[in-house]
């Protein structure tokens, strides 16, 4: 059953098209991942289905709701959640305070239960704390709840920005770039928590990554962009032999290099 | 000495003892001398002092509540500087009041705002206008000046006038950042004074440049209230509910949401966190802080005039904010009353001492360079000054520190709850080979 649709996507930044009626149809509980080249459009892509850009053209349907239109809070309430290439953390605030801001929908209180303190309002902020203290030891960052966000290694970063998206409570995660920047290790470790993630919270997951190795590894179905098109689409064995790809990805005669 | 001053950091006995020591002396000198800045000064200061014990947040409460309600004012009663002195007590409170409005729109939710004390001149002619008989020439009903008991209604009335204002002027200014956001600002700020400047024609509902005088007192039970030492009551109270609210805020999610906006703006987009909604209840209720102590200020000067509420003020309070430390409310606190009082009291007893000596012949100061008139040199020396060594402020903004062991509890409870709502597989296939 398919959970998204995305149906000829374009966007023109001026005279640049950075997609070029990019369709695809997305199964629930999979993984696909969305790979080119740089400057291939790909973040774009995933700014448009997260509301960050308006479409030039085409459709994104969520469970066949439209979400064209949508301002990027309302596309996060209907259950899509994202992290960014661009590391986008609260820096000053603290570890936990980052994750309890990704829970923002699902607390209840207003302006009165806040101001008067009631106790309704009391109790849903520790059980809020909690929880974001639990999604805290499910990325393993526990220890450093109290610490700023800006002081984290580049890979803690990256898995507090999990953290934080999983807070939202999404049914589907986009993540753009995860294991950028991360060692063998850790790229290992994030590969891990990535099949865990989706079996534990019902997730499909669409990312984005350079990383060959991980992408094959975890990925159901692969879109492969070029100059904001789409060129090549299916499962990682037939995406690995596409010449299309292969040239693509690699520039011309870099292929004996690969 | 080191060492020491490592014991008294741990020591609440010895903490509390100096404390006890500072305020008994400082209060029985302020009640002994006849006219002593320093002493009412020195008294004021105990206030840091308590906050830097290590006592529980109620007990520092209530210190300062005993402080504040009862021996300020009492040992200052003695002297004759008493009115002047609860007079610069009253315009602190004010100050800082809106300072901590402020401080939500530009230190929690980052929104550079230089036309703030538009919202406090909004408070002000609002009870102005209806506690005159400036209100007949355009209200078609009802007998004007309205009576004293109503100012404390018109508390909440300037409250929510403000709130609206703030909301007014957020629609349009939202869509403009940064530079930009404080440019609009400043436009604002300056347009609503000017229309106050000129709403004398062709209705006279401001009186423009001449002012409204005469403005009603509160009254309560029956009493009038005229002088400092009766409004610095009423601030007090006020600078209370606000300090209590803000702190609510800050902690909540709502507050978070601020820092989130002033942090990352995409990203808390992609968090749920609507942007509009929560820069405009930024606006909407630091407004609504100096709507507050505007109405009261309205009514403890008996008149309201435009140049109470120029772009200077703005900036003052816009200073405060920033010497104290942007997002720190207690920072805040302390960077608003240090200034107003080098404002009022020091600055004023600097040109009085030049202005002696002067007369003595001691000394020679041309006038245009008497310290009471180079405020706005001082204010940018200051900023340059903490901008270069201490760019966070006196106290710096600091983020609420969660308690690690009671969490790593909840989550443990709720993790236990689970699995037994859940029985595991070997249960099961228990269950059935029996
Ligand atoms: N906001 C923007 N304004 C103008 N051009 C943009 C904008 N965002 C992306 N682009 C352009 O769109 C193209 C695709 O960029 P991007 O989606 O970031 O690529 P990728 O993530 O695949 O590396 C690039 O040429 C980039 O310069
Ligand atoms: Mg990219």
């Amino acid at each position: 059953m398919s959970i998204l649709e995305v149906q000829n996507l374009t966007k023109k930044f001026g005279g640049i098209t950075a997609n070029q009626d990019v369709s695809m149809t997305v199964e629930k509980n999979s993984i696909t991942a969305v790979i080119g080249p740089n400057g291939a459009g790909k973040t774009t892509y995933f700014n448009m289905i997260t509301g960050v850009y308006q479409p030039t053209s085409g459709t994104i349907l969520l469970n066949n709701e439209k979400l064209n239109g949508l301002k990027p809070h309302e596309v996060s309430k209907k259950g899509i959640a994202r992290t960014f290439q661009n590391i986008r953390l609260f820096s000053e605030m603290s570890v936990l305070e980052n994750v309890l801001v990704g829970m923002h929908t699902h607390i209840k209180a207003g302006l009165i239960g806040i101001l008067f303190n009631l106790p309704a309002i009391r109790k849903e902020e520790k059980a809020s704390e909690v929880k974001a203290y639990q999604l805290l030891e499910y990325v393993g960052l526990a220890p450093l709840l109290n610490e700023k966000a800006c002081n984290l290694s580049y890979g803690a970063q990256r898995r507090l920005e999990i953290a934080r998206a999983l807070a939202a409570k999404p049914t589907v995660l986009l993540l753009d770039e995860p294991a950028a920047g991360m060692n063998p290790k850790e790229t290992n470790e994030l590969t891990q928590l990535i099949k865990k993630m989706r079996q534990e919270y019902n997730l499909t997951i669409i990312l984005i990554e350079h990383d060959m190795k991980l992408v094959m590894e975890i990925s159901e179905h692969i879109v492969v962009l070029d100059h904001g098109e789409k060129i090549a689409e299916g499962k990682p064995e037939h995406i690995r032999n596409n010449p299309k790809v292969i040239e693509a990805y690699l520039g011309s005669g870099a292929v004996q290099a690969g | 000495m080191k060492s020491l001053w490592k014991k008294y950091k741990q020591n609440k006995l010895v903490q509390g003892i100096l404390l006890l020591i500072y305020i008994s002396i400082t209060s029985l000198s302020l009640f002994m001398a006849q006219k002593s800045v320093t002493a009412f000064l020195l008294l004021l200061s105990s206030l840091l002092l308590l906050y830097f014990t290590n006592f529980k947040n109620l007990t520092k409460w209530l210190i300062a509540g005993i402080v504040l309600v009862f021996l300020l004012p009492f040992t200052a009663s003695n002297g004759d500087a008493y009115q002047s002195y609860m007079e610069v007590a009253t315009l602190v409170g004010i100050y800082i009041s809106m300072a901590l409005g402020l401080n939500i729109v530009v230190g929690m939710a980052g929104l550079l705002d230089l036309g703030f004390i538009a919202f406090f001149a909004v408070g002000a002619y609002t009870y102005g206008i209806f506690a005159t008989v400036q209100a007949s020439n355009f209200m078609p009903f009802g007998t004007f000046p309205l009576s004293g008991e109503s100012f404390w209604l018109f508390i909440l009335i300037g409250c929510f006038v403000a709130a609206l204002f703030g909301i007014l002027l957020g629609i349009p200014v939202l869509r403009v950042k940064g530079d930009y956001l404080a440019i609009v600002t400043l436009g604002f700020g300056e347009i609503i004074r000017i229309i106050f400047n000129n709403l004398d024609r062709p209705v006279n509902i401001t009186n423009g440049a001449m002012g409204i005088p005469s403005v009603t007192p509160p009254r309560l039970f029956g009493i009038d209230f005229l002088y400092p030492s009766q409004f610095y009551y009423i601030v007090l109270v006020i600078l209370l509910f606000t300090i209590f609210t803000v702190r609510r805020f800050e902690h909540s999610k709502i507050g978070r949401s601020w820092k989130a906006v002033r942090e990352n703006e995409i990203a808390a987009q992609a968090m749920g966190v609507p942007l509009v909604r929560t820069k405009l209840m930024a606006f909407a209720i630091g407004a609504s802080f100096s709507g507050m102590m505007g109405v009261v200020f309205a009514a403890k000067q008996a008149f309201v005039d435009p140049t109470s509420f120029t772009l200077l003020e703005s900036i003052t309070i816009l200073v405060m904010v920033i010497l104290g430390g942007m997002g720190s409310v207690p920072g805040v606190i302390l960077g608003a009353a240090v200034m107003t009082i080098l404002n009022l009291q020091v600055l004023t007893e600097v040109t009085s001492w030049l202005n002696q000596l002067n007369s003595t012949g001691a000394f020679s100061i041309p006038d245009a360079l008497s310290p009471s008139k180079m405020q706005r040199l001082i204010f940018g020396l200051l900023l340059i000054l903490f901008a270069l060594y201490r760019p966070k402020g006196l106290l710096p903004a600091k983020n609420h520190v969660y308690n690690e062991k009671e969490l790593q509890e909840g989550s443990a409870k709720e993790n236990k709850g689970k699995q037994e709502v859940m029985p595991d597989h070997s249960q099961i296939e228990k269950a059935q080979e029996v």
